[in-house]
């Protein structure tokens, strides 16, 4: 392994973050700040309880997922497409370095960065409600593997896309209705039972309610499950990139 | 018994092999095809071709930035795909196109590249690649505040970041004035004299000319020829022979007309081309055949041609 080479990209990739700090931690703390004022307390004094939780508590592990799947995807797609974008991609791909290290590298600075946002939204939310972690280890685990399968996903959105709209289009138009629709700010158990089966085929459903569950000790699905999904999506991003780098897809002609 | 083996084509073994590439790039372009090459340890190695040859691609195969589609190289013994990693720690590259990054200091850029490379980190030998390249004082700028010469010159110094041994640097020259080129070549120079084997691609045949030890002219997709520069020059250096007349000509006499001796558009001189390292020019008889006809000439000059036509020439028979 050369670790010195995985060093020297999450280095580099970390102060380009300390560089936009405002922009990369910053926004996503304001943004959630917002979600909390508005549905936490203004709507949420109307809501009440759900699932035996107020629901300014109730909705927090889905803002967290929220922003770190936003976060998680672009951190990574930019990093990666970037370097791709203005050149300099050149030298990762001619050094001595195996795609692994590459990978760890990015992804790698990526997660790292989103688990940072991911901590400090939770610490955020303390100021707003009163919200109890049932089982912090799995909340972790949750934090870290959804922080890594995203950033793995944002990797290879950074090595499709071939321009700055595509770069935005998947985190717009894909990850943000699903996560919405993945009870981010309500039960599936709320919804008429036809909705209850589509929102099924939404795996944003299994990260959110799993990590809901280490929060609450409640969830819409079972905790395994969740696991499981997750899981099974982390390992279909990795076979993607490892046919990337097979194949040199949009990185070796 | 004498000994069956033939002896090595050379004493010293090459350090770059390049054997029967081809690329075809996904187009259905074939960009190179069954290239053979040798670098020699420690040599300048010139590849000279013109715009879209596929020197570009030949260094991105062995650099590992373009797939070949058939072949192989070794690099210091090496194969630059299976054994990755020695190959590529012993290369330096600097690509053609200027790209850097906008926002990173100097400074960091070229530790960045150090570490890349699975360097451990040596303040010392930055400074001095830096200093080398005058860009020390440069160290705490951001890359975008650097003109497009220092740029350069830093993504040669990030090429020399890791102490590579074969260093590439594709057209390192093009667009650059007069003056950087000179002190380009003086780098060049300097580095060869610490050991390390450079191979440089070029368009400009004065830089072969005045850099080179060795030359390989390529040109749509294949190698023409490789020659030590001298031997290219003096096999296919010729010499023109040129006399100034007294009195304008029409045309040649027909004894003359022989198809060495050409005759200038304005009639007033005689061009007449030979090779200087045969032992027989044909210059003594051609003047006692000028003296036959009556033709009195009143200077004579000679002339050496030079690469680029020696290159053109070349061209022309390979397309042939
Ligand atoms: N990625 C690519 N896809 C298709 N054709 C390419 C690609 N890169 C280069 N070529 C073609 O291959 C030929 C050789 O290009 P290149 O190696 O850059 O030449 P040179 O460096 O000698 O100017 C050119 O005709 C160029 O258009
Ligand atoms: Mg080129």
């Amino acid at each position: 392994m050369n670790w010195r080479a995985v060093a020297a990209i999450y280095r580099f990739e970390m102060a380009r973050t300390a560089r936009t700090l405002l922009q990369s931690v910053a926004s996503p703390v304001l943004s959630t700040t917002l979600y909390f004022v508005v549905f936490g307390t203004a709507i949420g004094s109307r809501i009440g309880v759900i699932d035996g939780v107020e629901y300014g508590a109730f909705i927090v592990p889905g803002l967290i997922m929220l922003s770190m799947l936003t976060e998680s995807i672009s951190n990574a797609s930019f990093g990666i497409y970037f370097p791709r974008f203005s050149g300099t991609i050149y030298e990762v791909l001619s050094a001595p370095i195996s795609a692994l290290e590459i990978v760890l590298g990015y992804v790698g600075a990526a997660a790292t960065k989103s688990l940072i946002l991911g901590t400090l939204i939770l610490v955020t939310a303390r100021f707003f409600v009163d919200y109890q972690i049932a089982h912090p280890v799995v909340m972790a685990s949750f934090l870290i593997l959804t922080a890594t399968t995203f950033s793995l996903l944002g990797f290879i959105i950074g090595i499709w896309a071939d321009g700055f709209e595509k770069l935005q289009i998947v985190p717009l138009m894909v990850v943000m209705p699903l996560t919405f629709l993945g009870g981010t700010f309500y039960s599936i158990s709320m919804l008429p039972p036809f909705w209850q089966t589509v929102t099924l085929f939404n795996p944003v459903v299994y990260l959110v309610s799993g990590f809901r569950w280490s929060f609450t000790g409640t969830a819409d699905v079972a905790v395994g499950l969740s696991l499981g999904m997750t899981l099974f999506f982390m390992l279909l991003c990795l076979v993607t990139i490892y046919w990337i780098f097979r194949t040199g897809y949009r990185l070796k002609p | 018994m004498p000994d069956p083996t033939p002896p090595p084509r050379h004493a010293v073994p090459a350090i770059i092999r390049v054997e029967g590439l081809s690329k075809t790039y996904d187009s259905g372009f074939s960009a190179l095809q069954d290239v053979h090459l040798d670098i020699e340890e420690g040599e300048i190695f010139a590849l000279l071709g013109p715009n879209g040859a596929g020197k570009t691609t030949l260094i991105s195969t062995i650099c590992g930035l373009v797939r070949p589609t058939g072949g192989r190289i070794l690099a210091d013994g090496y194969d630059v795909q299976r054994d990755f990693r020695a190959a590529r720690a012993r290369i330096g590259l600097v690509p053609q196109e200027l790209t850097t990054d906008a926002f990173e200091t100097v400074y960091n850029t070229v530790r960045f590249s150090r570490g890349l490379f699975g360097k451990a980190r040596n303040d010392a030998h930055i400074e001095k690649v830096l200093r080398d390249l005058s860009l020390w004082d440069k160290r705490r700028s951001r890359i975008l505040e650097l003109s497009g010469g220092m740029k350069r010159r830093l993504m040669i110094a990030k090429a020399l970041s890791h102490e590579p041994r074969i260093l590439f640097l594709d057209e390192p020259t093009a667009g650059v004035d007069v003056e950087l080129r000179r002190d380009m070549w003086e780098m060049v120079r300097g580095l060869r004299a610490g050991g390390v084997t450079i191979i440089l691609t070029t368009h400009y045949i004065e830089e072969a000319e005045e850099m080179a030890d060795r030359i390989g002219v390529i040109n749509d997709g294949r190698i023409v020829l490789v020659d030590e520069k001298r031997a290219l020059m003096r096999k296919l250096g010729q010499k023109e022979l040129r006399l100034h007349l007294q009195a304008p000509l029409t045309a040649l006499p027909e004894a003359l007309d022989s198809g060495a001796l050409a005759l200038s558009e304005d009639g007033m001189e005689l061009i007449y081309r030979f090779d200087a390292q045969q032992e027989h020019t044909g210059i003594a008889p051609l003047l006692r055949q000028l003296d036959a006809h009556g033709i009195d000439f009143k200077d004579l000059h000679t002339r050496e041609s030079s690469l680029e036509e020696i290159f053109v020439q070349l061209v022309r028979e390979g397309r042939a």
